[in-house]
């Protein structure tokens, strides 16, 4: 019976949403309120249809209902709970779900908080918004239904793969889809824009809330994948560069630049037509990343989905709103007047470098991954496009971007005075330097590049903090005025500094982990020791214990430093038996914002096991990076909801007045 | 979901008895070799796996590349002669990082010539700019006469 109700909620949502893609666009063109409301309403009922159908799915594998295939293939009932309900998303079906769920929470979000959009505006926007739904929606009940039944019900589940029974799976999933799914707002409101064929500063303070909450959850979901694949996968790697990676890093890196020129266009005005291609490159970007995952076109046991009809339904999808989206674009594009004039070296100018270099790398990403798969496909050959290739190209353009950084926001608007700024970025320049020579005094010379690498980190960090110093006369004026100057600073001020902190924190925890690591590969026997980076790990035996659904085998060994006995760490390997498979869970220890990190490999029946035991230095700042950054745009985030909806056409040239002398 | 995908596929190599990438019988006792074959371990592919290095992966092909490498390595062979041997052997695919070739060529210039499209584009804009802004500074003799009726007394 549930899963019945959740089949046909999914289908109410469906019809609810055909409706809303079209009622609004005809209210819009003959000017009827009633027709164009009508759409707030379906974007709600929508999503709580959805919600429900959610909610039928996660009732179906928390109580382990085997008679729907999809719990039946991929649950079982000795699960603990949390693995139960992030199982929901753990499968194509079902991340499909999550994937509409979000969808139309962003659906409703817009129809609950755009009461002071344009009436045509939001009409279009949430049609927009349900042309979307309604593909993906179809999707699933034409291709990846989760609700099948199986005509005998089964005793047990086939279990979750068990390298998927993690928190992280948890998490990982939802973050990241808010953030690629997110990004559907701007393109929504990319596309209402050329519809109407008019766009003006006030659209821009629309979509980037949206843009920077989107892009916040796909910064943490990034970092947090990368942190469980660090330490799921029992090799200390943190990037790999691989094709399903670069799905979710290139919208990050759109993304990221249209968070950039939708500011220019917010402030001057300018930029119109770049920006609005982002918004549709950057989701175009996110419906690749799904088409690259859901459809096995990397053709490995990568996919969970190796059905051709999916990929082929998905590639539809693709092409008719990529393509359709483009053609909009090239049709209505052209009658979107440009704005404000600037000079080439200004605020705008900074932004329009940081654009340029975050497109092209995103190229660089793009190209790398569907270069071997166009060329097999074109003349058969087979090329192997990997890390290697990616940190030569993708590489230099990020450190070229980041040395630039610190000039953007001391620049001024219009007409900016690179001399003056380099002037005020010497200290910062000098703290680059000076990091780079104790740095490489350190080293003893055994590289250039990591030297050179934690000095532009510095001299970005020390950068960021440059502009805030100055704003706030830190060091200057008195302690008062410094914080009546710190508390009236635009939180968008703080959020950029913070942020631009981040990516550099980030740089440095990359350069320690792949530059200065060590790692030991032997085998022990008990009560035998081994040294590494000054930590001595003595092994102490091995356990067996018993989980919920498997067997663990838990070697313990005694971390000494100077003798003194500071941790006990107890990697392990599980077995699991519904699918007879083992898994390997690394043990990590943090020391400062270093890891040691010890994971086990093949025992012996004398007792002895085979270790790799790393340390990491500064690894941790990888993850921390990330996080100051997200925390950047969560106080931009902040700013921003102040101001956020069209201003009023009276108030729209006083409020910009009073702003802008402030940034 | 990206690593849901990574951690899949580790999941069909990981069958029972999960071992090492680098396990501690392949080391070799050089250790100047040593590193030298797990750099180029770094640039190899292990050809049944998805884009993964041999030196990562756990899979036995992986492994018989391992000690491919480092067995031509202590016959004397430099780093490009067991690259070379690799790819005799294998063709491209095993290259991570792929050479410069004919069916390459637009992979490794498209950024470069991208970049440089941008900046010429930009610089062309700019200069585009300039001269529009000064023809808006000065207003044309039509514009100066409209002024001039404009200002006419009674009109």
């Amino acid at each position: 019976m549930i899963p019945e109700l959740g089949h046909y909620a999914l289908v109410l949502a469906l019809a609810l949403g055909l409706i809303q893609s079209i009622a609004p666009i005809v209210g819009a063109a003959t000017r009827d309120a009633g027709l164009m409301r009508l759409a707030s309403s379906t974007a709600v009922m929508q999503f709580l249809f959805v919600a429900l159908s959610f909610a039928a799915l996660t009732v179906c594998y928390v109580t382990s209902d085997f008679s729907v295939l999809n719990v039946f293939e991929n649950s079982h009932s000795m699960m603990p709970l949390i693995y139960k309900m992030s199982s929901v998303w753990g499968n194509h079906e079902g991340s499909m779900l999550l994937w509409v769920l979000i969808l139309a929470l962003f659906g409703a979000l817009v129809a609950l908080f755009g009461a002071n959009l344009p009436a045509t505006l939001k009409a279009h926007v949430l049609a927009v918004q349900s042309w979307i739904a309604c593909a993906f929606y179809l999707f699933i009940l034409l291709t990846s239904n989760p609700f099948v039944r199986t005509a005998e019900a089964p005793f047990e589940g086939r279990d979750l793969n068990p390298i998927l029974q993690d928190p992280g799976l948890a998490i990982h999933p939802p973050l990241l889809y808010i953030g690629y799914v997110g990004f559907s707002i701007a393109f929504s409101f990319a596309i209402a824009a050329l519809i109407e064929g008019r766009i003006d500063a006030a659209w821009a303070r629309w979509v980037r809330p949206w843009t920077l909450g989107a892009w916040m959850f796909l910064t943490l979901g990034i970092a947090m994948g990368s942190y469980w694949a660090y330490y799921t996968l029992g090799w200390g790697g943190f990037w790999f560069w691989d094709p399903v990676e670069n799905a979710s890093f290139m919208p990050w890196l759109s993304g990221t630049a249209l968070l950039h020129s939708a500011v220019v266009m917010e402030k001057r005005n300018s930029l119109k037509i770049w920006t609005i291609l982002l918004a549709i490159l950057t989701f175009s970007l996110s419906l690749i990343g799904t088409f690259l995952v859901r459809s096995g076109v990397l053709t490995s046991v990568h996919s969970f989905a190796s059905d051709p009809t999916r990929g082929v339904f998905i590639l539809l999808i693709l092409v008719l709103f990529i393509g359709g989206s483009l053609a909009l674009f090239a049709w209505r594009g052209p009658i979107l007047k440009q704005g404000g004039l600037f000079a080439p070296i200004s605020r705008e100018g900074a932004l329009v470098f940081n654009n340029l270099f975050l497109t092209t790398a995103c190229l660089t990403v793009f190209v790398g991954t569907l270069y071997p798969l166009a060329l097999e496909g074109l003349t058969g050959a087979k090329i192997s496009v990997g890390a290697p290739f990616f940190n030569m190209t993708f590489g230099p353009l990020f450190v070229a971007l980041m040395c630039v950084m610190p000039f953007g926001p001391l620049l001024a608007w219009k007409r900016g005075d690179l001399y003056g700024v380099a002037q005020r970025l010497m200290a910062a320049f000098g703290i680059g330097l000076v990091a780079i020579a104790v740095t490489f005094a350190i080293e003893g010379g055994q590289s250039v590049l990591a030297p050179f690498g934690v000095g532009v980190a510095f001299f970005v960090m020390a950068g960021a903090l440059v502009d805030l110093v100055e704003r706030t006369a830190l060091f200057r004026a008195p302690l008062a005025t410094v914080r009546t100057r710190a508390m009236g600073l635009p939180r968008s001020v703080w959020g950029t500094a913070v942020a631009h902190f981040g990516i550099a924190v980030t740089l440095l925890g990359i350069i320690g982990a792949a530059t200065w690591g060590t790692e030991r590969i032997l085998t022990l026997k008990p009560t035998q020791s081994v040294t590494l980076s000054g930590y001595e790990f003595t092994f102490d035996g091995l356990t067996q214990q018993a989980g919920p659904n498997y067997q663990a085998q838990v070697a313990k060994f005694s971390v000494r430093r100077d003798g003194a006995l500071i941790a006990v760490m107890e990697p392990s390997k599980r077995a699991f038996a519904a699918r007879s498979m083992t898994t390997n869970e690394a043990a990590l220890l943090t020391r400062g914002s270093g890891q040691l990190y010890l994971s086990l490999g093949d025992s012996e029946p004398s007792g002895a096991i085979a270790i790799r035991l790393y340390y990491k230095p500064l690894v941790m700042l990888i993850w921390l990076g990330a996080i100051i950054m997200m925390l950047g745009g969560g106080l931009s985030l902040s700013d921003r909801r102040l101001r956020v909806g069209a201003p009023k056409p009276a108030t729209k040239s006083a409020a910009k007045n009073t702003l802008q002398p402030a940034e | 979901m990206r690593h849901l995908a990574t951690v899949a596929l580790l999941a069909a190599l990981l069958s029972p008895g999960a071992a090492l990438a680098v396990q501690p019988d392949e080391i070799l006792k050089d250790p100047a070799l040593e590193t030298r074959a797990r750099n180029l371990s770094q640039e190899l592919r292990c050809m049944v796996c998805q884009n993964q290095s041999i030196d990562d992966s756990e899979a036995p092909l992986a492994r018989d590349l391992r000690l491919l490498v480092r067995e031509r390595l202590t016959q004397g062979d430099s780093d490009s002669e067991v690259i070379k041997f690799l790819v005799d052997r294998y063709g491209a695919f095993v290259l991570l990082k792929p050479p410069v070739e004919l069916n390459t060529l637009l992979l490794w210039s498209v950024a470069p010539v991208v970049l440089l499209i941008g900046i010429g584009a930009l610089v062309v804009l700019a200069r585009r700019r300039k001269t529009v802004s000064v023809a808006e500074a000065a207003l044309s003799g039509d514009e100066q006469r409209r002024i001039a009726s404009l200002a006419k007394p009674g009109e």
